[in-house]
């Protein structure tokens, strides 16, 4: 019962969350860290200053790092929305 | 190669290599039978539990060795919440225990009880408030805090936190097992569990302290061995060297825990100096003296613990690549901190400062290069 922050695997029976749209969605699906926030700290100046970059990935690493990436570079993580196939949508706002 | 990774385990001390040597011959026999031999075995054995007692801050009779400090932790967890069952089957723990108290925690819950994790703060530090108001619920069973955490150093508020399991009439095991022998133990423990390969002592060896007047039933068949609290024949030559290493560790350690928390300070204010984007975790202050971990931003755990051992630095991480279980650790994922890219550097006693110097200088390129194959300028 090691403590986690969330389950990667959504339960069977919960409704498809609703996740808002984004300005850039990236594609990390599979990828392992820190591939995905590589892929984000490359992307993040092709959204205007206070626009939402999606990250898509599964990696369970990219959950807890995607938003520690925006606390030490100062971006905002806005919210990490589970998937319906598994994974989560990380939703990040640039800053500067 | 320079080994910097002695909270896995610390080099055999000195004292404690000549112990055992003397003791395998002196101290092999069963020390619960009655001939000379036997008489002496038990006279080494409960001389060992007198040295280590009184250094932990224990009663020798409280005292009983396990065969490691994960055994030690398994017995505390499980034969406190047993022994309570009336009072109640509820288990709280802090969210960076070691994973031995949050698999005796999970077997706990297998047999019915249930368990809260307390958070922990970007420090790692956990939530006092919230762990003395959960202790404070009704049915708790037990509680267990660590006095530091294993992977990121900090200091637990163990003091406090058992005041607050005093106040409410509930048992606290405390895992001791990264500051045995380094720091003292806090006060206040109703259970101590630790680990003598940690302090310099031989592999094979744990210690279980249950606090008189704390109610506790082994989960184990019943065995007369240790004081009924653990099962099977005691090593007394390895009890004898857990001791000598100890004795030996506790009058060392001003001096030497003085010498290595300054080089601790150094890495962790060089590391970023030399090293873009990283992130130095844990407490900088209320921290274990000969611990520091940080993270590096787009770096591959392993990738980067391939290069070190190259380069002849021997340490480990925190990050999900390193790990059998393709998960970070949940220290870090608690603490809410960069889990990619992680090195926990501890020093070994007597670590020359030319090892951390040379490190120092070496890791700057490493990362560099790391980051390079991977795309990144």
């Amino acid at each position: 019962m090691i403590w986690r922050k969330k389950s990667p695997e959504p339960p069977a029976e919960a409704p498809a969350p609703v996740v808002p749209p984004a300005a850039l969605t990236i594609d990390a699906l599979g990828r392992k860290c820190p591939i995905p926030i590589i892929m984000l700290a490359e992307r993040v100046g092709e959204v205007p200053v206070g626009a939402v970059i999606s990250v898509l990935a599964d990696d369970p690493a990219a959950f807890t790092d995607i938003p520690a990436w925006c606390r030490l570079k100062s971006h905002q993580h806005v919210e990490s929305y589970e998937l319906p196939r598994g994974g989560w949508s990380i939703h990040v706002r640039r800053q500067y | 190669m320079a080994y910097l990774d002695a909270a896995s385990t610390e080099p055999l001390h000195p004292a404690a290599r000549e112990a055992l040597l003397a003791a395998l011959d002196v101290g092999w026999a069963d020390p619960a039978r009655l001939y000379g031999s036997a008489r002496r075995a038990r006279l080494l054995l409960d001389q060992a539990r007198a040295e280590i007692a009184e250094v932990l801050g224990a009663r020798p009779d409280e005292l009983s060795f396990t065969t490691s400090g994960t055994q030690a932790v398994h017995l505390g967890v499980l034969g406190v919440s047993q022994a309570r069952r009336r009072a109640g089957r509820h288990l709280v723990v802090s969210a960076v225990e070691h994973s031995s108290v949050l698999h005796a925690a999970g077997v706990h819950e297998g047999a019915g009880g249930s368990v809260q994790t307390i958070g922990v703060a970007l420090s790692g530090r956990v939530d006092l408030p919230a762990f003395a108001e959960a202790v404070a619920a009704e049915g708790v069973a037990a509680a267990a805090l660590q006095t530091a955490n294993h992977e990121v150093g900090t200091l637990q508020p163990v003091a406090e936190a058992a005041e607050a399991c005093r106040a409410a009439g509930v048992p606290l095991v405390v895992d001791a097992a990264q500051s045995a022998g380094r720091l003292p133990i806090p006060p206040g423990w109703s259970v101590l569990a630790a680990s003598a390969h940690k302090w310099g002592g031989p592999a094979g060896v744990g210690v279980l302290a249950v606090r008189k007047g704390t109610r506790w039933r082994s989960p184990y068949p019943e065995d007369e061995r240790e004081l009924r609290r653990v099962p099977g024949y005691e090593n007394v030559p390895a009890v004898v060297a857990a001791a000598a290493a100890l004795r030996a560790r506790a009058a060392e350690s001003a001096a030497e825990n003085a010498r290595l928390s300054a080089l601790v300070d150094r890495i962790r204010a060089e590391v970023p100096r030399r090293v873009p984007d990283v992130e130095v975790i844990g407490d900088p202050v209320d921290r274990l003296p000969h611990l520091v971990t940080f993270s590096c931003l787009y770096v591959d755990g392993e990738a980067l613990l391939t290069e070190l051992d190259k380069a002849g630095f021997a340490v480990s991480s925190g990050s999900s690549c390193t790990a059998s279980t393709l998960r970070p650790s949940h220290v870090l994922e608690a603490m809410g901190v960069l889990t990619h890219g992680n090195v926990r550097v501890s020093l070994p006693r007597g670590i020359p400062e030319d090892d951390v110097d040379r490190f120092l200088t070496v890791l700057p390129d490493i990362v560099r290069r790391v980051r390079q194959r991977l795309g990144v300028q």
